[in-house]
């Protein structure tokens, strides 16, 4: 505690504050330094994100409501599950503006085959998933194959597979879904006893822990630095508390939902991929220097379709869930502001547009930001037109951050 | 050695397989042999340090270090391994790198140069070809590169170095081959041939393309 010697020591309270401000400079420098070498990840939208809940609650108290919150995290499942696919194509540099078409594609041909064609559940599913990889795996061979730009070729896609899906549903308005059947399960079964989201978030947890302790121990073995004890147990400890309170949100309405579940699992095992294995390493080295992937001996053209793929059968099942929560494919499914939403999710979540920066968790933060603006504002009875301007606001706020973000590391690389 | 635009670069991309050569042959220890991907290069036991490094930005020391012949198990990588042996070929070649887990794009360039000479020699490879490896830096890292050229000179590996700075050739090499225009315009032993002699090659005062050269490649 350095306090100055040319004053008096301070009293209680003075004292007190001139602790806090201190505290307060030094996490303010260490954030500035974190951000200048783009390491800030989650902060800035997590931050944003609690930002907006106390300006709804302190508005309208039923935003924070178990109710309310249950129901917003099954809304933006969909999204959520799409947004992870775009994610694969902006972390390679690339753009998809097809996703929402591919989207409604799915929910299309899911419908037809199901309801109007009497095939299988399971089988309508996985047809419309593997139209959605095709979908995606089209565009991915012009971008790598012909080197026609992302943004034109998915541009295309966002209108010809529009097409193809008003072709699909043809006369048929709209199609609605067995509101019994497996699609409709996805996001409306909810798991009602108390114990089972409970488990799962100390599953997760322990699981969190273990990773964490056993990796600890390997690199002590190998006599690398690791990180400190202290730093495992805060992490665990904020870890612990979003999934317990997400738990005790879950059980105040109607028990965990399956969605909700369906979601986190795939953000996890998809960011174990992108993080920890040779696949992820070279989506990320392709962000990183297309030219230098391409002479550490990377199959450029293969990993850059493969992103495309992924993206496309992550929107056609994002469509599903979206078809699901209105158990209904209409001429409107996947159109409108779901492609913008989308990608503005994958940005405010922290994934760079220049490539090369970013984690799958982003599209659950992104996500998150766009839908509670899109609820709170429903809840206040805002119009549409205003709620898009906001959303609008926060996606340029987050394109700029990334932009700067990018020039202070630049600046300061070179240093 | 060469000026500007002489092909000194082209002709180490299309030994490193970068760009492969649209003819001619390439002789590796006296058989021929085909480099159509930089992976076939790395196979003949040929590394090589790019001009622009080619180093991923966003990937950590130890990303890049390991870039396309990553650690791993069924896919899986292992951090733990490859940081520990990134980190002690840093140490064996002295070179200082404060957080090996830290963006490229932090590094300083004297830090990437030696990050991007050190990836090439992380495969055990019997020949460096380093492309212009001192023109982006200041005195003392230059130095420092030229030491880790005289060490790997020292373990018994061919280097081959692409340089328009005769300082540091009078430095480190033993043979200079100049090229002009495309065409080889001369090799010369560096301990024996009067510098004169090799600006003169370099700038085209004596004009040695289209005849037999000076001397045959020893």
């Amino acid at each position: 505690m350095a306090v100055n010697d040319r004053e008096p020591p301070p009293g209680g309270a003075t004292r007190y504050l001139r602790e806090c401000l201190r505290l307060l400079r030094w996490g303010a420098g260490t954030l500035v330094t974190a951000w200048r070498v783009g390491r800030t990840g989650s902060l800035p939208v997590v931050l944003g994100l609690v930002v907006i809940w106390i300006v709804f609650e302190s508005i309208d108290t039923d935003f924070l409501s178990a109710r309310n919150l249950s129901n917003l995290s099954v809304d933006l499942v969909g999204m959520g599950l799409i947004t992870v696919g775009v994610i694969f194509v902006l972390l390679v540099g690339d753009i998809d503006l097809s996703v929402g078409s591919v989207s409604g594609l799915a929910g299309a041909i899911f419908a037809q085959l199901n309801v109007n064609a009497g095939v299988p559940e399971w089988l309508a599913c996985l047809i419309a998933v593997l139209g959605g990889a095709a979908a995606g795996a089209v565009h991915g061979f012009f971008v790598a194959r012909l080197g026609v730009p992302a943004f034109v070729v998915t541009l295309a896609g966002l209108l010809a597979w529009n097409g193809l899906m008003l072709f699909i549903l043809d006369t048929h308005g709209s199609i609605n879904l067995d509101d019994q059947g497996l699609v409709a399960t996805l996001t409306n079964h909810y798991f009602g006893n108390a114990l089972i989201p409970l488990g799962l978030a100390a599953l997760g947890l322990a699981a969190y822990l273990a990773v964490a302790l056993l990796g600890r121990r390997r690199r002590t073995v190998a006599g690398l630095p690791g990180p400190t004890l202290g730093a495992v147990a805060v992490r665990a400890g904020l870890l612990g508390a979003v999934l317990f309170g997400a738990a005790g949100v879950f059980i105040g309405f109607r028990g965990l939902p399956l969605s909700v579940l369906i979601l986190l699992v795939t953000l996890a095992v998809l960011d174990f991929v992108l993080r920890r294995t040779t696949y992820g390493r070279k989506i990320f080295a392709l962000g990183g220097g297309i030219e230098a992937a391409r002479r550490a001996g990377i199959a450029v053209e293969a990993v850059r379709m493969s992103v495309f793929t992924v993206s496309g059968a992550m929107a056609a099942v994002g469509g599903l869930f979206l078809a699901s929560r209105i158990t209904s494919v209409g001429q409107t499914s996947g159109q409108g502001d779901l492609v913008i939403d989308v990608i503005a999710a994958a940005v405010i979540g922290g994934v760079s547009l220049f490539g090369g920066r970013g984690t799958t968790w982003a599209a659950l933060l992104g996500v998150l930001v766009i839908q509670s603006i899109a609820s709170g504002m429903a809840l206040l009875g805002v119009q549409v037109a205003v709620q898009f301007m906001i959303t609008g606001s926060v996606l340029l706020a987050a394109v700029v951050l990334d932009s700067l973000s990018r020039r202070a590391q630049r600046s300061h690389g070179r240093a | 050695m060469g000026d500007n635009g002489a092909g000194k670069s082209t002709l180490v991309r299309v030994i490193a397989g970068a760009d492969p050569a649209d003819k001619g042959v390439i002789e590796w220890k006296g058989e021929p042999v085909r480099v159509h991907r930089p992976q076939d290069a790395r196979a003949l036991g040929i590394a090589t340090v790019y001009q622009d490094l080619a180093l991923c930005e966003n990937l950590d020391v130890v990303g890049n270090l390991y870039l396309g012949r990553e650690v791993h198990r069924a896919g899986v990588l292992d951090e733990v391994e490859m940081e520990r042996r990134a980190s002690e070929l840093l140490g064996s070649l002295a070179i200082r790198i404060p957080d090996l887990r830290a963006p490229v794009a932090t590094l300083s360039s004297g830090q990437r140069q030696s990050v991007a000479v050190s990836r090439a020699l992380l495969g055990a490879p019997e020949a460096v070809v380093l492309d212009e490896p001192t023109a982006a830096l200041g005195i003392e890292q230059a130095t420092h590169i030229l030491d880790l050229i005289e060490q790997m000179r020292e373990r018994g590996l061919a280097v081959l170095i692409v340089s328009h700075n005769l300082g540091d050739i009078k430095a480190v090499a033993d043979q200079v081959a100049v090229l002009r225009l495309g065409r080889n315009n001369g090799f010369f032993d560096v301990n024996t041939t009067p510098q004169e002699q090799i600006i003169a090659s370099i700038t085209g005062a004596t004009d040695n393309t289209g005849r037999k050269p000076v001397r045959p490649w020893p």
